[in-house]
């Protein structure tokens, strides 16, 4: 069996294509569904600064939806990297923050930033983006410690009991901080099942800048990458600093979960199904599944994204609802196939 | 080549391995035998910094702990006893990450050298022709052969290997094992090793360690070691006995 085939630039071509058309068709349809060269005439023209032509409706294109848009692929691309590099380093196909546990640890973080009252002076959501980092790794180390303890090999089994046990922790924690503070029940739900709408270019700039960072150094990571995802042991044995390696991915990976967590919440299975169904494409080498996750995970989040914003029209639905009704067929599927694998 | 001194290593209270001390120079095959749970795989894990231990790794006289991973791993190439691995990898990714310790990078795709000492694993272990093929569908005599390439591509002056022969046919167990010793001829080689049959110990050794829970019970030159006494001692069974009434059956 022949499994990689040359993905080569046309692939990367390919997605650059479906990422466009995915922004343009998020940007287009809607409560108010706009005609594609309006959008564009729109985009165009605010880019060049020129006058806007009469009937092009440029304020609900350019201030509500393309900072949506902007955010959702964003976070999208984030959690599908993020998603694509924890399931190499832990050598398990189910590994994300979302089945770790690690992005429901770090909205904790944002919901006690927010009834604590934990600011960082000068900075609108410092505090929240600051704790929810904090807590993201926090819950990673955490995580990973006790599923040492349980087997030294992290086997699937033991990574979905400790995220389970986590889970539920952490969701007790949240209760308890509800009726604790009432007053944020509906900031708490905000958190716990994620919605990226009403966010703002200034957001966006930012999760671009924590992908760019972040980005650079797993993707500077990809052969390490493969290394791990063929064995801790054996990327040892040829030469890997593993434990330096490990720590940098871990630490990388949780400030992208936490700034993708107080942006847009928690945003459940992205980084399990993106990266899931990249490695069919692409094959697992982190080489091109990481570009290629990044792709995949903007693609999937907007028409997530679009699904929520329409299916129920004029209600709308928040985006980890549609993420998870989707990631856990998908999180049964593949875990099924790994167990018959064995 | 490579020291070991007063090496100990403990799993909480149980001690794996005792005190041991053991010498391997240039041109030499150590094996190292003994029974189930004597050790072997842990003190190989040992010298590949993968457990914790008290004393000396001393690699050409340089404490092997102060080495930095690709330092360590371009002079020590280690084969695993158990290989296995949870993505669809082609044989010749998993052969060409051999060269990590060599190249360093994400652009750098592997030097020419590289390239060639790839092709030549690939060719020697016998795996050319299944490059492309997906580890996942490998047998386990491919997959040990696989492996086994890696180790070769990384181009070590120290090859460990536990249990090489794991897996492996009649035909790649000679294959494998006169190539291993075509491959010591070379200068500045040692091949160190954890053999379960004895008589490839005794046939492809130039000397061993005999371990007992933990403990060095003999070493020194091959024949010296696995004799009919000390194997008595440490397999409580009359090993040589055993070892002609299996060779009669082929009378």
């Amino acid at each position: 069996m022949k499994t990689t085939d040359r993905f080569s630039r046309r692939g990367y071509a390919l997605f650059v294509l479906a990422l466009l058309a995915a922004m343009l068709l998020c940007i287009c349809v809607g409560s108010v569904s706009i005609p594609l060269s309006n959008t564009l005439t729109a985009l165009w023209n605010t880019l060049w600064r020129l006058p806007m032509p009469q009937g092009v409706s440029a304020n609900i294109i350019v201030h509500v939806r393309l900072p949506r848009v902007l955010n959702v692929a964003l976070v999208g691309a984030s959690l599908s990297l993020c998603g694509a590099a924890m399931q190499g380093l832990l050598r398990n196909p189910l590994a994300d923050g979302s089945t770790l546990g690690v992005s429901s640890g770090a909205s904790l973080g944002a919901v006690i930033a927010l009834v604590f009252g934990i600011t960082i002076p000068g900075t609108d959501y410092g505090g929240v983006m600051l704790m929810a980092m904090a807590f993201a790794f926090g819950s990673l180390v955490l995580i990973l410690t006790l599923a040492y303890a349980l087997d030294r090999s992290l086997s699937t089994n033991s990574i979905i009991l400790i995220g389970v046990i986590f889970s539920m922790f952490v969701s007790s924690a949240m209760s308890l901080l509800i009726s604790m503070a009432d007053e944020h029940v509906r900031s708490i739900a905000f958190w716990t099942m994620g919605s990226l709408s009403g966010t703002n270019f200034k957001q966006a700039a930012l999760s671009a800048a924590a992908l760019l960072i972040c980005g650079s150094v797993l993707l500077r990571y990809a052969r390490e990458l493969n290394a791990f995802a063929i064995g801790e042991d054996n990327a040892r044995h040829i030469g890997v600093n593993v434990r330096r390696v490990k720590l940098i991915i871990l630490i990388v990976g949780s400030v992208m979960i936490g700034v993708c967590v107080s942006i847009g919440g928690t945003i459940s299975f992205v980084g399990l199904v993106t990266p899931h169904m990249t490695r069919m494409i692409v094959g697992p080498n982190h080489r091109k599944l990481l570009p290629a996750s990044l792709f995949s995970g903007a693609i999937f989040l907007l028409l997530a994204d679009l699904v929520a914003r329409t299916v129920l029209s004029p209600v709308e639905l928040n985006i980890g609802v549609v993420t998870s009704l989707v990631g856990a067929v998908a999180f049964v599927a593949i875990f099924y196939r790994t167990r018959k694998a064995r | 080549m490579l020291r070991a001194e007063h090496i100990t290593v403990r799993y909480g209270e149980h001690t794996v391995v005792e005190d041991l001390s053991f010498r391997l120079e240039e041109g030499q095959w150590l094996m190292l035998v003994g029974p189930n749970g004597a050790g072997k795989s842990t003190l190989i894990e040992a010298i590949a910094q993968g457990v914790p231990y008290a004393g000396t790794f001393l690699l050409e006289g340089r404490d092997i702990r102060t080495l930095k991973a690709a330092q360590r791993a371009r002079k020590v190439g280690v084969l695993a006893q158990k290989n296995a691995v949870g993505y669809a990898y082609s044989v010749e990714e998993v052969v060409g990450l051999g060269r990590y310790a060599h190249t360093s990078g994400f652009l750098s795709a592997g030097d020419g050298e590289g390239k060639a000492r790839v092709e030549q694993a690939l060719a020697a272990t016998g795996m050319t022709k299944l490059r492309h093929a997906s580890v996942l569908t490998l047998s386990g005599g491919e997959l040990q052969r696989t492996f086994l390439a890696q180790v070769f591509a990384q181009n070590p002056q120290l090859l460990i290997l536990d249990e090489p022969a794991n897996h492996l046919d009649l035909i790649y167990q000679k294959h494998i094992f006169s190539l291993i010793r075509d491959w010591l001829r070379q200068p500045g080689r040692a091949v160190l090793s954890v053999v379960h049959d004895l008589s490839l110990a005794k046939k492809y050794g130039t000397h061993a360690v005999l371990l007992d829970k933990g403990r060095c019970v003999s070493q020194g030159e091959t024949g010296a070691v696995l004799t009919q006494d000390n194997l008595a001692r440490v397999y409580d069974m009359d090993v040589y006995a055993w070892m002609r009434d299996l060779l009669s059956q082929w009378r």
